[in-house]
């Protein structure tokens, strides 16, 4: 159970109550709506045929035997694609990215061509048959053999790029950094390797196109995070209308980053069903999905970190390289190369820091994605964070005790770091000292220390991590994707009888919106969340909105139905005063209701005033309860919190378990404690997955192995630890409720409290680092490779 | 073509079919009983599992002729005569769910397990739940659903025959 050692500064009876979630009804019973439970009159089922090299090129496509298949009624090539100048489409990075290969494939699992048919066994069985001449190419496998002199031309295809390099981006103050450095008692580096993984929701990605040959509409069922940034990108790819275009996100199986992107299939299956006039069925398996859609991280760093005498933090320097694999594809603000890599100096008061970030093309799947974290930073807390541990060892000091002298004091808020972020809020040391306290931290040292000694039994380490996050992007003078500001919106109508449709820019894919958000309302007007219908993903009947991801729907979208709710309450005010005949200033709003002051037996309850809103209004007022509202958000927030993960490791054979996770959130104000915890729990999860586990890789000539769900491991009931929760509250001073957003926190953090927590233990022998994902084999290298000291 | 008979949640099917055809494409599209779904079409993750006459199958790897004259339950099949079975309320209650794909599997997982054994352990519950993924929850709550489950379900105590004060 989570303790709240600090309550929501705004009580009422709707915040920070947990509400069980409104859509469990449906997915309960098995009646949710996914992409492939939509099923159309006519549909046709397209699959897809995939590269077996990782670069080749295609000499020629023999589809005459597909065709001849009965059933199959259409094979699709680039080629063909080319003629609707449909083969390549932008990234939302604004590179490029082919629809379908044309002159070359650049990596293993590309997609070739597609076979669309009148069922699904017909459509594959068809892929069977259609020959490709390929000529084998050499692969280009890492970011370091990519940027080397004559390493072969990856993106040949672009006009005036004549080396793999993507971006040079730099961050900080070089000067003042190098200054910092020259006045350094001590410095402190690691090299460390943020592997290649993959967000792998359970559902595959998929589509159902349905283009209306009359009327030209076309509706497109996707698993998209973002449908409306996704419609207005269709529009400009396909030279469609926008308003002919809707893009529906139905129930989506887990996202995490990798349902953001645009995809091949999906524009496939809407070029054949524009081309044939019947709707076209495309769903991804596990394969496809791993082998080629966004990956995530792949981030090779440096980070160095001036100390002084005392052991104060004085500078931080950072060189990150990145595999974008063949095209630029993350989804990110423009303004920032490598995401929000550059909150580098994370929870900690450094007055100087220099970040440089390049990025190379590689002949792997492109990407990457922020894989359920805010664009790159969970690459950024992980350096830091390991750092901070490496530090703390070689001054011999307690690296809680480290952090503590360096951590940003409450009194700095907000807080402006080396490389440019405005930190909201914060209180590091008091979640650090309630995370210490629960974990029993004193006492587990005596007892690592005691099995030192004692030498038999396995090792003992204690990892921290205390991590700051920057999410809820955000301000619309600095954060855009491929131009569209990332403001996000609420609409809000309330009928007659009192209940209410709230309609948001954002698409949910489990976070609980349509229990959290109608929490919202209930907490800003006073009807009640089971009266109040929330809708997302259907771009024709909600407002535009940048989707959900980096965790910014509470930040974002949250704010914009507060701010919706209380212009309602603005309206509701003017017609309570007309219908109780006082003046508006006479009122006072309590929970639900509107009262005369000093007199509150008169009053008219929110519903009585939506009532009135369609049948006795003020003369000369629009009628009506609703209203629309696009928030933009004058900052990020930044929530923060520390995890404390206790291992025991077998230093003869190298396996380790983590035997206790405590983990502090401050997410500011909780909406809806349960589904936050959830979101906490799955997070911590995930950053298990990543610390333990998780890892696509590839052989020599760029095959990939992780392909499939039994060579990329996910965590199963039996090893995911247990979870223990707690919480403390600083509230966000610039979003309408203090609520921060959660959804990405735990993933964010806490793997370098596990990766740390194994470093600890080995930390006497003279180990330094075990990367990730840290396998028995791994740690019982490192222990191998330690001197022993 | 071949003929088979199977009887799903309760009522009989006959129907002819192709050999190669998937059981849980038969669910799906045959019956379009869609709560059943595909996670990663190798036995891996369990987003198909169903009840063959009451064990946990993953229907992605299982011919729907193989069913021919057996029982399966569905996820659908799990509310009877109105009234949600004790796992459906235990994971709402016990917030057991996110997205909800991983759910009906999940379900008919446990309610195996509680068949068997009404009153596991958690090591009982997550050794059960083993073959099943969730990207979700983190299982946490899931094991709880699962408690929750089990303890509705535990019989009414005897009525003390005397009680004194």
């Amino acid at each position: 159970m989570a303790v709240t050692t600090n309550p929501s500064p705004s009580p009422s009876k709707w915040l920070g109550k947990s509400v069980k979630r409104k859509e469990d009804d449906r997915f309960i019973a098995g009646r949710g709506n996914y992409i492939e439970d939509i099923k159309l009159p006519a549909m046709l089922h397209m699959a897809i045929l995939r590269s077996p090299y990782a670069h080749a090129r295609i000499n020629s496509i023999d589809a005459s035997a597909a065709e001849a298949l009965p059933g199959v009624v259409a094979v699709i090539t680039g080629e063909l694609l080319a003629t609707y100048k449909l083969a390549w489409m932008p990234t939302l990075s604004g590179d490029t990215q082919a629809v379908l290969a044309t002159d070359k494939v650049r990596f293993q699992g590309q997609e070739v061509a597609c076979v669309v048919a009148e069922d699904r066994y017909v459509a594959h069985d068809a892929l069977e048959l259609i020959e490709v001449d390929y000529e084998p190419l050499p692969a280009v496998v890492s970011p370091q053999a990519s940027l080397e002199e004559g390493a072969p031309l990856i993106r040949d295809d672009k006009e005036g790029q004549s080396d793999n390099r993507v971006y040079h981006w730099e961050s900080g103050d070089a000067a003042a950094t190098e200054e910092a450095f020259a006045e350094a008692h001590r410095v402190v580096s690691l090299t460390t390797h943020y592997p290649r993984c993959h967000p792998s929701p359970l559902e595959c990605c998929g589509a159902v196109a349905d283009v209306n040959p009359a009327s030209g509409k076309a509706t497109i069922y996707m698993t998209s995070q973002a449908p409306h940034a996704i419609r207005t990108v269709f529009a400009m790819v396909t030279g469609l209308p926008e308003q002919n275009i809707q893009i529906i996100s139905p129930d989506i199986g887990g996202g995490f980053g990798n349902k953001v992107p645009v995809y091949p299939g999906y524009v496939v299956a809407t070029a054949a069903s524009l081309v044939l006039g019947r709707p076209v069925k495309w769903i991804e398996d596990r394969t496809g999905n791993l082998i080629s859609t966004g990956f995530a991280r792949d981030f090779h760093m440096t980070g160095e970190l001036a100390l002084s005498r005392t052991g104060e933090m004085l500078g931080l320097r950072v060189k990150m390289l990145s595999d974008q694999g063949y095209a630029y594809a993350d989804a990110q603000p423009s303004k920032f190369k490598a995401g929000l890599f550059h909150i580098v100096t994370g929870s900690y008061d450094i007055p100087a820091a220099h970040i440089i970030c390049d990025g190379a093309y590689t002949n792997k799947a492109p990407g990457g994605v922020a894989y359920r974290c805010s664009f790159r930073i969970t690459e950024a807390s992980y350096l830091i964070e390991r750092l901070v541990q490496n530090a703390a060892v070689e001054l011999k000091k307690d690296p809680a005790e480290f952090r503590r002298k360096n951590f940003i004091q409450p009194d700095q808020f907000p807080y402006t770091s080396a490389t440019g972020f405005v930190y909201d809020s914060g209180d590091y040391e008091r979640a650090m000292n309630l995370a210490l306290k629960e974990v029993g931290y004193k006492k587990l040292r005596a007892e690592q220390k005691a099995r030192r000694k004692d030498g038999t039994g396995p090792l003992l380490g204690i990892g921290l991590a205390t991590m700051t996050e920057a999410l809820g992007a955000g301000p619309s003078r600095d954060y855009d994707i491929l131009g569209l500001k990332m403001f996000d919106s609420a609409e809000l109508r309330v009928h007659p009888t009192g209940k209410a449709i709230l309609k948001l820019g954002v698409r949910h894919q489990g976070q609980g919106h349509e229990t959290t958000f109608a929490q919202i309302v209930a907490h800003e007007l006073g009807i009640p969340p089971d009266d109040i219908l929330v809708q997302e993903g259907d771009t024709d009947n909600t407002p535009y909105g940048l989707g959900t991801y980096a965790s910014r729907s509470t930040p974002t979208a949250g704010a914009a139905t507060s701010m919706v709710a209380r212009k309602l309450r603005d309206k509701a005010r003017k017609i309570a005063a007309y219908l109780l005949e006082v003046a508006e200033e006479d009122l006072e709003w309590d929970n639900d209701m509107f009262s005369v002051r000093g007199a509150p037996e008169k009053s008219k309850s929110i519903q009585e005033i939506a009532f009135a809103a369609y049948t006795d209004h003020p003369l000369g007022m629009e009628a009506g309860l609703e209203g629309v509202h696009y928030y933009d958000p004058p900052n990020l927030t930044f929530p923060f919190g520390t995890y404390v993960v206790v291992v025991e490791v077998d230093p003869d054979t190298g396996t380790w378990k983590p035997i206790k996770v405590v983990a502090v959130d401050d997410c500011g104000v909780r909406i809806n404690p349960m589904i936050v915890e959830g979101q906490i729990m799955g997070g911590l999860t995930e950053g298990y997955a990543m610390a333990a586990m998780q890892l696509i890789t590839f052989d020599d000539d760029g095959n990939c192995i992780g392909a499939n769900f039994m060579d990329y491991l996910i965590p199963t009931s039996w090893e995911t630890p247990h979870f223990d929760l707690f919480d403390t509250c600083t509230p966000s001073p610039h979003h309408p409720i203090g609520a921060k957003g959660v959804g990405e926190s735990a993933t964010v953090g806490s793997p370098a409290a596990f990766v740390n927590a194994v470093v600890d233990a080995l930390s006497h022998l003279g180990v330094t680092n075990v990367e990730m994902p840290v396998t028995s084999g791994r740690v019982w290298e490192a222990i191998q490779a330690a001197d022993g000291s | 073509m071949t003929q088979f008979s199977v009887t799903v949640n309760g009522q009989k099917w006959e129907d002819d079919i192709e050999a190669r055809l998937l059981l849980v494409h038969f669910l799906r599209d045959n019956l379009v009983l869609q709560g059943t779904h595909v996670g990663c079409d190798t036995t891996s993750c369990g987003a198909c599992t169903v009840l063959v006459d009451g064990l946990p199958v993953k229907s992605c790897t299982m011919f729907a002729v193989q069913t021919d004259g057996r029982e399966i339950t569905t996820v659908e099949g799990l509310k009877q005569n109105g009234e949600l079975d004790p796992i459906q309320v235990g994971f709402k209650e016990e917030h057991g769910l996110q997205c909800g794909f991983c759910t009906p599997g999940m379900m008919l997982v446990s309610r195996a397990l509680l068949d068997e054994n009404p009153d596991p352990s958690e090591e009982e519950i997550r050794w059960a739940l083993s073959g099943n993924l969730c990207r979700c929850t983190g299982y946490q709550n899931i094991v709880k659903a699962v408690q929750h489950a089990a303890e509705a379900m535990k019989p009414e105590p005897e009525p003390a025959l005397s009680r004194r004060k």
